[in-house]
């Protein structure tokens, strides 16, 4: 093994630490500067500041873009199958994909910063949303338990400083520190866990253990490390009873960090979390069918995602503020991605995959629309909302498509989605064992319409008070942010109507 | 080519979004007219020997993987709902030709409705048939939430929730039966043999799921509030179109996949039915709204199609399909009098208020479609409610000759209520004070004077209506020669006993 050699199969997330550095660089010799001028001095210079600053802010968005660009080509051209240092750094056709969707949904958070005003020292904030994706990626490719554990970290930290960065805002410092503390706790689970299963087994490579598992039975303080890393991910997640982060930091942190959180974040622990179960844990999948429970960690995740489906829509009926009531359904998403890792084998892990990137791609639209309301109506809760329509009849538009797709009506994405996981889950044991989570499901599904219907009814029926709003900012400016929540609606439609697209590729790259 | 009627309707949609209001109700009149068109052209030209079986029109894979096919087929079943579907869908245009604020999302949330019933009626992919079952939903709630009158947002909400609600079960339905068979092609399901015991339990579930969208009695109440709150166009596609996807739905699915479950339950579904007819018309009876009088008097029309199904002879399922025309049309023109050439003259659907107008001097139009559809309504021979509830009751007397009986009883119901809401809002007794004097008009339209004569474009939707409920009513041999036939080569039928 040559370092060239780990050179070349690490040069996608070579290319994005490359990219946060230069940014960085740039915003310490232009933009460092121009803030200081906008802060120190008095109303004449502060135009002139304005636009340097916002000169250096473009051109680091212009950096980060590009170097996520050329990073989604490094990773097209990776070989097809590699494996370093015994699963340290992994690389399949399956890891290659969600490398490049990580990677978008970082491009995507990226290009909705361009609009957000609230975020001072652009620099930064682009260099840590690169180091987490660079997180992402290394948690995608990894089967390895403590590779996985640093990529956590190295997401998690950058996510921590990501929802606490805006620092004219109270809540933003909550969401913060909220998600620190929990997920500094979710941390020490995952490592007490990891160390639990390294010491019982004897290895930390995914493979080997399922291989120890396979022919030693399974002793309490084993099962006591599948929990606990069970749990672990059950915080990334926010799967209920483990969510009470989640609506804090969806609500405080600024709208990209928020989107980035429930997106690229989600979609990476899905990844990760399927990986661990389907093949490190594969030996003790165990079944949760209604009459033949059998002990393993899928009744574990049964009975959390029945949790969360129930949980979080129930509670997200009584939100006011749109962005908590998006953290709770992603309580309840959490709860029906769930249901194909518990169904398992190649179909059911792909079902969950289709699933949460979907979900994510939503949210990324979603939370754009939300950014662009709480600028304009100078909140987010329901009732900033109201008239929407008349005011960005484009913005209504995409948010009923992406609310529409949450909630589950053809021909979006979340449909299809969701036809594929509950059929999934039916299949996967004999007798419609599963159907008593499908059927909760579908109930929770059922209940979600109508919170989601809110959303639209303010945005549709009701109207808009304030006579005085200004509409040029809605209008003419940040164009780029508005185009791209547009692709991402188009992308929602697309893939409700030719699913085929993206399933038939997670399909065949899972082995 | 009949495919044409779903992709014109789409895009016609689409069309609204991009161009400017001015030609919002143009663009709506010419692609339900373009749906009309094809489906009466499917008719004249079709052989009638074709429409025996579901015969496949267009197939293309979609998720291969999965099952999922873009297939659509026809046969006599599909094409009567597709007529009754561009016959409701015109005259409903028609009759929102003044739609005055916000005209291109008006259409297009009515075109996505009529869009998705004309798949739903074509689709012979399960998946597919759900797609568009679920896709109609949605623009059902926009319309009458944004353009209704009563207590909208309530209705709206309601209306929405219950068919959600069932379509969660449909979901269930679906679902259980694609992942026994491992097909989602209807025509394959249907050969499929379903093991005794799913069936006994996923036919009530799924045909309970699609019944909530037919209007079936105990999950009835969302179809008065909606039918009230909706706009008229609202209230004309719900009860012409939408509470029809359930039946149809409910026909094609459910009794057709799982013949044995049908047979187990068909006595319950008879039981709730007749209990459905006479319990809504008995408190149509009672009713001052005269938009609830006929939304309970659908439901309660809808209960003949449910006896006609749950007889499972050919007289009886066929004279369900009839009746779910002859309901289209006859629902459609009741609702349209009710809500656009009442309501929006007068500003009150109040019977007492209405009496004392003598409305059958100040709009005779309106009087002449109301009796006409009232006549129709009640079942007077020549009509086509006669014809078909007269279908069912024949086939109901081989199975459930009781139901008769008490069903006869429920039509006097149904002709009491009718008469009483035609005499009140119509032949009220001219109350003198009322009508003469300046207060009395202060109930009604400020420019009552200016509205006062039935428009054009509402004629003409009248006629459309009126000539369909007689031309089937005179012949109704031209609808069930394609009706019967392909009843007749449905399962449930040959696996009975």
């Amino acid at each position: 093994m040559s370092y060239l050699d780990l050179l070349k199969l690490a040069s996608p997330e070579a290319i994005v630490v490359i990219t946060a550095l230069v940014i960085l660089t740039i915003g310490l010799t232009t933009g460092r500067e121009a803030v200081g001028a906008t802060v120190s001095t008095v109303q004449p210079t502060r135009n002139a500041g304005g636009t340097s600053s916002a000169r250096s802010a473009g051109l680091c968005s212009f950096v980060a873009v590009l170097g996520l660009a050329v990073a989604i080509g490094a990773v097209l051209m990776l070989p097809r199958n590699a494996t370093l240092f015994a699963g340290m750094l992994v690389i399949t056709p399956l890891t290659s994909l969600f490398k490049i969707i990580c990677i978008a949904l970082a491009f995507f958070t990226v290009l909705l910063t361009t609009s957000e005003t609230s975020l001072r020292h652009r620099s930064e904030y682009l260099a840590i949303v690169l180091l987490a994706t660079v997180g992402l990626m290394l948690l995608v490719g990894s089967e390895e338990l403590l590779m996985i554990f640093i990529g956590l970290e190295l997401l998690g930290l950058s996510l921590y400083v990501m929802a606490a960065f805006d620092k004219s805002d109270l809540r933003s410092a909550e969401a913060g520190l909220k998600y620190f503390l929990f997920g500094s706790t979710s941390s020490a689970f995952t490592l007490f866990g990891i160390s639990l299963i390294y010491g019982m087994s004897g290895t930390t490579g995914l493979a080997a253990i399922s291989a120890k598992l396979a022919t030693a039975s399974v002793q309490p303080l084993l099962a006591v490390g599948i929990v606990m890393t069970l749990i672990a991910f059950a915080f990334k997640i926010a799967a209920a009873p483990f969510h009470l982060w989640a609506p804090d930091a969806y609500q405080g942190a600024p709208v990209p960090s928020a989107a980035f959180i429930a997106s690229g974040s989600k979609i990476a622990s899905f990844v990760v979390l399927g990986k661990i179960v389907l093949i490190g844990f594969a030996p003790v999948h165990g079944s949760a069918a209604w009459h033949s429970m059998v002990a393993g960690w899928s009744p574990v995740l049964a009975v959390l995602a029945a949790l969360s489906i129930l949980l979080g829509n129930l509670v997200a009926l009584a939100q006011s503020n749109v962005r908590r009531l998006l953290a709770y359904s992603a309580v309840a998403h959490g709860g029906y991605t769930l249901i194909g890792l518990v169904a398992g084998g190649r179909d059911g892990f792909s079902a969950a995959l289709f699933y949460t990137t979907t979900y994510a791609i939503t949210l990324v639209g979603a939370f754009g629309v939300v950014g662009f309301v709480r600028r304009e109506a100078g909140g987010d809760n329901l009732a900033n909302f109201s008239g929407l329509y008349s005011r960005s009849p484009l913005l209504a538009g995409c948010m009923a498509i992406f609310m529409l797709s949450l909630a589950g009506i053809p021909p979006l994405a979340g449909f299809f989605g969701k036809f594929y996981l509950f059929s999934v889950a039916l299949r996967a044991s004999p007798n419609h064992g599963l159907l008593w989570l499908v059927a909760l499901a579908l109930f929770g599904s059922f209940i979600s319409l109508y919170y989601y219907l809110m959303v639209l009814k303010f945005i549709f029926v009701d109207k808009w008070a304030e006579a005085a709003l200004d509409r040029s900012s809605l209008i003419s400016h940040h164009n780029l942010a508005k185009v791209t929540i547009c692709l991402l609606a188009v992308a929602v439609l697309l893939l409700g109507v030719v699913p085929d697209i993206l399933a038939a590729q997670i399909l065949s790259a899972i082995p | 080519m009949i495919a044409w009627t779903i992709y014109l309707t789409f895009a016609g949609a689409l069309l609204l979004l991009f161009l400017p209001h001015v030609f919002a109700r143009w663009i709506a009149l010419l692609t339900t007219i373009a749906g009309l068109a094809l489906g009466l052209a499917a008719f004249v030209r079709m052989p009638v020997a074709d429409l025996a079986h579901f015969t496949t029109i267009v197939r293309v894979p979609w998720v291969p993987a999965l099952g999922m096919e873009y297939h659509l087929a026809l046969d006599g079943v599909s094409l009567t709902m597709v007529l009754v579907t561009g016959i409701s869908a015109v005259s409903t245009v028609l009759f929102s030709w003044d739609v005055e604020h916000r005209q291109n999302e008006f259409f297009f949330w009515l075109l996505l409705v009529v869009a998705g019933c004309y798949g739903v009626f074509l689709s012979a992919n399960l998946f597919l048939l759900f797609v568009f079952y679920e896709l109609v939903i949605v623009p059902k709630y926009f319309l009458i939430a944004i353009f209704g009158s009563t207590n909208k947002e309530y209705g709206a909400m309601k209306l929405t929730l219950y068919s959600f609600f069932g379509g969660m079960f449909v979901f269930i339905g679906i679902l259980v039966a694609y992942v026994t068979a491992g097909s989602l092609d209807l025509n394959q399901l249907a050969q499929f043999q379903f093991p005794p015991q799913l069936q006994s339990w996923a036919f009530p579930v799924l045909f309970l799921g699609f019944a909530v969208l037919a209007g079936i009695w105990p999950l009835h109440t969302w179809a008065p509030t909606g039918h009230a709150a909706a706009p008229t166009a609202g209230s004309m596609l719900l009860a012409g179109i939408v509470m029809k996807l359930g039946s149809y739905a409910g026909l094609r699915v459910a009794m057709n996949l799982f013949p044995q479950g049908f047979q187990l339950w068909s006595k319950w579904i008879a039981v709730v039915a007749v209990i459905g007819i006479l319990y809504a018309a008995a408190v149509a009876l009672r009713q001052s709204d005269l938009k609830f009088v006929i939304g309970y008097s659908s439901v309660s029309h809808m209960g003949f199609v449910l006896l006609g199904l749950a007889t499972g002879n050919v007289l009886g399922v066929s004279g369900a399909v009839l009746q779910m025309f002859s309901h289209g049309v006859i629902a459609a023109l009741l609702f349209a009098v009710a809500g656009r050439m009442i309501y929006r003259r007068t500003h009150t659907r109040d019977l007492d208020a209405l009496a004392g107008m003598n409305l059958s001097q100040a709009v005779p139009f309106a009087a002449f479609t109301f009796v006409i559809a009232s006549a129709a309504s009640i079942g007077i021979p020549g009509f086509s409610g006669f014809a078909a509830e007269i279908t069912i009751l024949i086939g109901a007397s081989k199975t459930y000759p009781l139901a008769v009986w008490i069903t006869g009883a429920g039509m006097v119901l149904v002709a009491a209520f009718t008469l009483r809401a035609l005499k009140q809002s119509f032949f009220g007794e001219a109350d003198s004070s009322v009508v003469r004097t300046q207060e009395g008009r202060v109930a009604l339209d400020p420019d009552w004077n200016e509205q006062q004569s039935i428009t054009a474009a509402e004629k003409i939707g009248a006629c459309l209506l009126m000539f369909a409920t007689l031309a089937v009513g005179v012949y109704p041999k031209l609808l069930l020669d394609r009706i019967m036939p392909a009843v007749e080569a449905m399962r449930f039928l040959k696996s009975g006993g």
